[in-house]
């Protein structure tokens, strides 16, 4: 747990950060966002000691990070880089096995932790260990950046737009690593960056500051429904646009509304004629109300019905109902466990208020990727 | 007389002689060698200094050598010790100056991540900054020896010895063979310590910083 207490720097009369107070728990993949020169590493380097605040304090799992030396707390947490800063002079191996060294580790233990990680990012030991920085590539270079801050398993790692130098298809690759390591060795992550397709991706909570100051700490989700600032909209920009109409969240959106339904008194030969006009084989079935009672099937009539009778008589009311307020993806969880063909979707009165099939459903998503489509 | 035979015939005086001249070159780049690192290593932890500093040094280094024997001559007297002070001071500055270049050129992005990983001050310096300034830093001592190569021969002059003295008989009594005497195996000198020093900076130079063939 990383918490901010009343955090101030000043550089002179410039204020950097401004009273800034922010709690990350343990395994948190925190991502701080912002304009240039908002604060973003300063705010990093305030967490192991490159910069001492004044006023305010920083604790790390409840313990002011001031009572312990900077350097004894930068060996305890992983620091990773733009300019990736791997020493030119020193081998793959030997840039992993920095802190562990630096920690006195016994040299066995170390070429292990190197043997470990070098296997997290698939690099071959027998081929990469003994190369020197300047014959990788530079998203090789990064990963084993990565690799160096993970060495002695600091349980926290900042990370200072480490990806902001490599083109976009490595800088992906490497968000998916780094967010797998992440997930797999449970670090809290400090992930410091202007690209906010990479916050999106990677966050579990964004931090938006601006003039050293907080905008915004919340949920990738939360952020992009309700950006507390206009400054935030605008870094979300296109996010906004596109995620709003995008993702059909609630039942009724995934639904076709021409529903066949049939009344409760409605004899089977009648509804067997319905059936047969309308191309279908079962009818919704309602009271006088118009209230929603079950389907009723063309095989049950013809299995055991009577002629004469209501359909009312053979009603199945195991049929797969949905609130259409309710979450799309509750419907379409149902849909896919049950060998039914469709969900029907109620009013809160329980009136019919649509269906959804498979076809519905791909309908909707396929309206919500590439606009109307025709049916 | 023929200068192999003037050679020949004087072989054992002129090999103390050039004994003496590597003598007077060896402990003078040695003594300004432990001047210099340090003091560059300092200047580079208080840069406001650094240009006065080194304005200073290379002030020393454009006064003429005979007018540093002269004084040198006055305080110190005559002999090894007042010829090694003047040659010392001279080797001080191309090697103080390639210190402070060499760890300045040192690129942030590997002194923040050392320092951001938890290396201490020294770590920093010894690990990092000083193995990415060698290079620089002996091709400072290089040029520093081949300097004082040719200045030790002024050192003749104030009775220090070495190939110099060969050169001042020669030009007192009009004798050129003395003065060629004198003067090839020092220009051989400054070749061959040119070479060892260049070799060393080559086999000093961390692998992964070698231009890659
Ligand atoms: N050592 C310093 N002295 C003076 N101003 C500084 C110093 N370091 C950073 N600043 C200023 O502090 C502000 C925030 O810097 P920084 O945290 O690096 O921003 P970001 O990482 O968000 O781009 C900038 O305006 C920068 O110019
Ligand atoms: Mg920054």
């Amino acid at each position: 747990m990383i918490e901010f207490r009343n955090v101030t720097k000043r550089y002179g009369a410039v204020t950097v950060l401004d009273d800034v107070s922010f709690t990350i728990k343990s395994g948190e993949f925190v991502v701080v966002i912002g304009p240039s020169g908002c604060g973003k590493t300063t705010t990093l380097r305030t967490i192991n000691r490159l910069i001492e605040p004044k006023p305010g304090t920083v604790f790390i799992d409840g313990k002011d990070v001031t009572l312990q030396s900077g350097v004894e707390l930068r060996r305890s947490i992983g620091y990773v880089i733009q300019q990736i800063g791997l020493f030119p002079n020193m081998t793959v191996e030997e840039n992993i096995a920095v802190v562990p060294k630096l920690l006195k580790y016994p040299p066995e233990e170390c070429r292990t932790i190197v043997h470990d990680l070098l296997a997290l990012v698939n690099m071959p030991w027998d081929e990469y260990a003994h190369k020197y920085p300047n014959q990788l590539s530079g998203g090789q270079q990064q990963r084993i950046g990565v690799l160096r801050a993970l060495a002695a398993s600091p349980p926290i790692v900042l990370m200072d737009e480490p990806f902001g130098a490599l083109d976009p298809v490595t800088r992906e690759g490497l968000q998916e690593e780094v967010k797998r390591i992440q997930k797999k060795l449970k670090k809290t992550i400090v992930f410091v960056t202007h690209d906010m397709d990479e916050a999106l991706r990677l966050a579990d909570t964004i931090i938006f500051m601006d003039k050293g100051k907080i905008l915004q700490m919340a949920s990738p989700e939360e952020m992009l429904h309700k950006p507390a600032d206009t400054l935030i909209k605008n870094f979300l920009g296109r996010h906004i646009e596109e995620e709003t109409p995008s993702a059909p969240k609630r039942a009724e959106e995934f639904m076709k509304k021409r529903v066949y339904t049939v009344n409760e008194n409605v004899k089977t030969l009648q509804s067997i004629e319905r059936m047969r006009k309308r191309e279908v084989n079962s009818l919704v079935v309602i009271d006088d109300e118009e209230r929603y009672l079950g389907t009723v099937s063309i095989e049950e009539i013809k299995r055991r019905g009577k002629a004469g009778r209501a359909v009312s008589e053979y009603l199945n009311t195991d049929t797969l109902t949905v609130n259409r307020n309710s979450d799309a993806k509750e419907a379409l969880d149902k849909l896919l466990a049950s060998t039914e063909n469709y969900v029907i979707v109620l009013n809160d009165d329980r009136s019919v208020a649509g269906i959804i099939t498979r076809t519905s459903t791909a309908k909707a998503l396929g309206e919500a990727l590439w606009g109307e489509i025709e049916a | 007389m023929n200068l192999t035979t003037l050679f020949l015939a004087n072989w054992p005086a002129i090999a103390r002689s050039l004994a003496t001249h590597i003598m007077l070159v060896v402990v003078s780049v040695g003594l300004g060698t432990i001047t210099a690192i340090p003091l560059g290593i300092v200047l580079t932890r208080h840069r406001r200094f650094a240009p006065a500093v080194l304005a200073v040094a290379g002030m020393i280094q454009t006064i003429p050598g005979l007018v540093m024997l002269g004084f040198a001559l006055v305080l110190l007297g005559i002999g090894t010790v007042p010829a090694l002070a003047v040659l010392t001071i001279y080797s001080i500055l191309p090697i103080l100056q390639n210190t402070y270049t060499g760890i300045s050129e040192v690129s942030p992005a590997y002194t923040d991540a050392a320092k951001g990983i938890g290396m201490t001050a020294m770590q920093v310096l010894f690990k990092v900054e000083l193995p990415l300034a060698r290079e620089t830093i002996i091709s400072g001592i290089r040029i520093s020896t081949v300097y004082i190569v040719s200045w030790a021969t002024l050192a003749g002059m104030i009775g220090a010895g070495g190939m110099g003295d060969w050169i001042w008989t020669g030009l007192a009594t009009y004798n050129t063979g003395y003065i060629l005497i004198g003067a090839i195996p020092s220009a051989l000198l400054a070749f061959a310590f040119s070479a060892a020093l260049g070799g060393l900076q080559r086999l000093l130079t961390p692998r992964g910083l070698r231009r890659q063939p």
